[in-house]
């Protein structure tokens, strides 16, 4: 549990004093060393970012020249036009609608719910308890592709293929939610719950006034992960929603590529630029919290 | 840590029978009043189904919603079903190319990112990018950059003098392997934070003592950094094997299964005999197949990890 603490706790200033530095860093040896990190490091970072400066550079191209021979990296004139485009020739709107309306919904119930569970899990010992636990920890583990077949029919069944509550549904109650709430519950002291319990506070007025607040990061991981997750789903929305009017942005763009004979490949950069800039933006402002939600789904409890 | 019915009379030594006995119950209802809202959607959405998909691989269950129970028919048909073989194949194939490759490259990256260099932080950020853009993006980007005659990829190749590069997702050779490539390339991220946060509980006095008696590098990391991350290459290694038998995603909006069968995984097969074809109780017995094969290794995976940590 300590591990898992520590990631989450917010990291110590740089630890640049603690280590190795001080032992030769000035030999010639491990300049070159260094020098070769940097270089390996940077080939790196290229070949991961090259893509994306392709795309975004792609979007300001004009239609024919996406696929010049030889490449220019860089447009030779710059076609603004195509971020107009774009909201002219499809439903973008639409589809960016009903991307927020899934994105947040699915994001609140995952963490509401989630974290009203974890408390059940982590405070409360009841018979059953870590059974329970165990066949949620468990189906982590199932693909969802094996019982896709079996939730769709259901979810037909029910009414609800074709609606926006399908998607909602679909992703909200996972067990992960679950389990990185318990992790972070288990990390915070016993003793602030008995206090608040001794002053006559509910279990749910403990949850609510106590651990909601101490676990502000762990609900910001929890809530980032969903976000990302839910925006960029493909195949839940390609399955259940066949109405273009409920489209979200993956299956637009999708439809968008295939609906057209000729694909004017700069205005389809542009939508593709628009639908990443948003997560990216999300994702810069609180990738602390990102990478410790990931780092502490790596700790086993 | 947790209050327990038995603790709080344990304290008050007193306390007639009847009185454990409803404070247990209390306790039972309360936990179960915190636990229900996720658990209703948890058994309808996950459970339900999971248990749904075993008795539907028993019948002939289609779209016309007749369903009659036929035993084991579906799984002899699977074993005679040469579409579903190369599925099958092609998905342990994809899965000993992606497993290795990932854990290289993403362990690779982690240790590159754990020496204190600077400007770590914007090198951690761009291998996270992939992980976060829509893999309708991604699918389309990395279409064109490996398109054969046109995509940047080869005509990079070419500049660099190589004849007739390969036709990539074109290609039923090497459609594969570029799939593995981009999946790779998008999931490596992840990974590399799993590592990286596995890094840092090695022991900094380890690496100094090993540093003292003369061991390189490579004896380092041979020997303090690997045994130390043992933990976290089990974690990665299990969740690899998952992502990869089940890959689905990347491969429909990247090859669509071709050339030819030469991309198609078993999910997909599943994916077409179910919403494709309706062949629902068919499906479902395929899928039972990709549960029961996920199941099976990472057994196998724990049962290893158990006999190597004694």
């Amino acid at each position: 549990m300590s591990e898992t603490k520590m990631l989450i706790t917010p990291p110590s200033p740089r630890k640049r004093a603690a280590g190795g530095q001080a032992t030769g860093a000035g030999t010639p040896q491990r300049k070159i060393g260094r020098a070769l990190l940097y270089v390996l490091l940077i080939a790196a970072a290229a070949a991961l970012l090259l893509p994306f400066f392709w795309m975004v550079m792609s979007s300001l191209k004009d239609a024919n020249s996406v696929f010049s021979v030889p490449i220019h990296w860089i447009p030779e004139i710059f076609v603004w036009d195509n971020y107009v485009e774009i909201w002219q020739k499809s439903d973008i709107l639409v589809w960016i609608r009903n991307t927020v309306v899934v994105s947040v919904g699915v994001t609140f119930l995952q963490v509401t719910t989630g974290s009203f569970a974890a408390y059940g899990f982590s405070r409360i010992r009841f018979r059953g308890r870590d059974a329970l636990f165990l066949l949620y920890v468990a189906t982590i583990a199932v693909p969802w592709q094996s019982y896709m077949i079996p939730q769709f029919i259901m979810l037909s069944n029910a009414g609800l293929a074709n609606t926006l509550w399908s998607i909602l549904l679909l992703q909200a109650f996972g067990a992960f939610g679950v389990f990185l709430m318990k992790q972070y519950y288990e990390t915070i002291p016993e003793e602030l719950s008995e206090a608040a319990r001794l002053d006559g506070l509910s279990e749910y007025g403990i949850w609510a006034r106590i651990m909601v607040p101490l676990s502000i990061p762990a609900i910001a991981s929890l809530a980032l992960l969903t976000f990302v997750n839910t925006w960029n789903d493909f195949l839940g929305p390609l399955i259940y929603l066949r109405d273009p009017s409920l489209w979200t942005m993956q299956l637009g763009l999708n439809n968008f590529v295939s609906s057209l004979y000729n694909v004017d490949y700069g205005v389809l950069f542009a939508g593709l630029v628009i639908s990443v800039v948003p997560i990216a933006i999300i994702f810069l402002l609180g990738q602390r919290y990102f990478v410790e939600g990931i780092a502490t789904s790596g700790m086993k409890g | 840590m947790s209050i327990t019915a038995e603790q709080t009379t344990d304290a008050k030594a007193k306390v007639p029978k009847r009185h454990v006995s409803r404070l247990r119950l209390r306790y039972t209802l309360i936990g179960w009043s915190f636990i229900l809202p996720n658990f209703v959607g948890f058994v309808l959405l996950t459970l339900i189904p999971v248990v749904t998909v075993f008795y539907m691989s028993l019948t002939n269950w289609n779209i016309f919603g007749s369903s009659q129970f036929i035993g084991l028919d579906n799984f002899v048909r699977l074993a005679g079903d040469s579409s579903f073989h190369s599925a099958f194949g092609n998905t342990l194939y994809f899965a000993v190319l992606h497993i290795p490759l990932t854990i290289a490259v993403s362990l690779g990256l982690a240790l590159l990112l754990n020496s204190k260099l600077r400007g770590v932080a914007f090198f951690r950020t761009a291998a996270f990018f992939p992980y976060i853009t829509s893999i309708v993006a991604i699918a389309l980007v990395w279409n064109l950059l490996l398109s054969p005659q046109y995509g940047p990829v080869n005509q990079v190749l070419g500049f660099l003098g190589l004849q007739n590069p390969p036709g990539w997702l074109t290609s039923s050779d090497w459609a594969m392997p570029a799939v593995v490539v981009v999946e790779t390339w998008r999931r490596m991220g992840y990974y590399m934070v799993l590592f990286l946060a596995g890094l840092q509980t090695v022991p900094r006095e380890l690496h100094e003592a090993a540093r003292t008696d003369g061991a390189n590098a490579l004896q380092r990391f041979r020997h303090v950094t690997l045994p130390a991350l043992r933990p976290t290459m089990f974690f990665v290694t299990v969740m690899l094997t998952i992502e990869s038998l089940k890959i689905l995603d990347l491969i429909i909006v990247l090859t669509d299964g071709g050339p030819g069968q030469a991309t198609t995984v078993i999910a997909q097969f599943i994916w077409t005999k179910g919403f494709e074809e309706n062949q629902f109780g068919y499906s479902s017995a395929a899928s039972v197949v990709l549960f029961l094969l996920c199941l099976i290794v990472t057994i196998i995976q724990f049962l290893w990890n158990k006999r190597k940590a004694v």
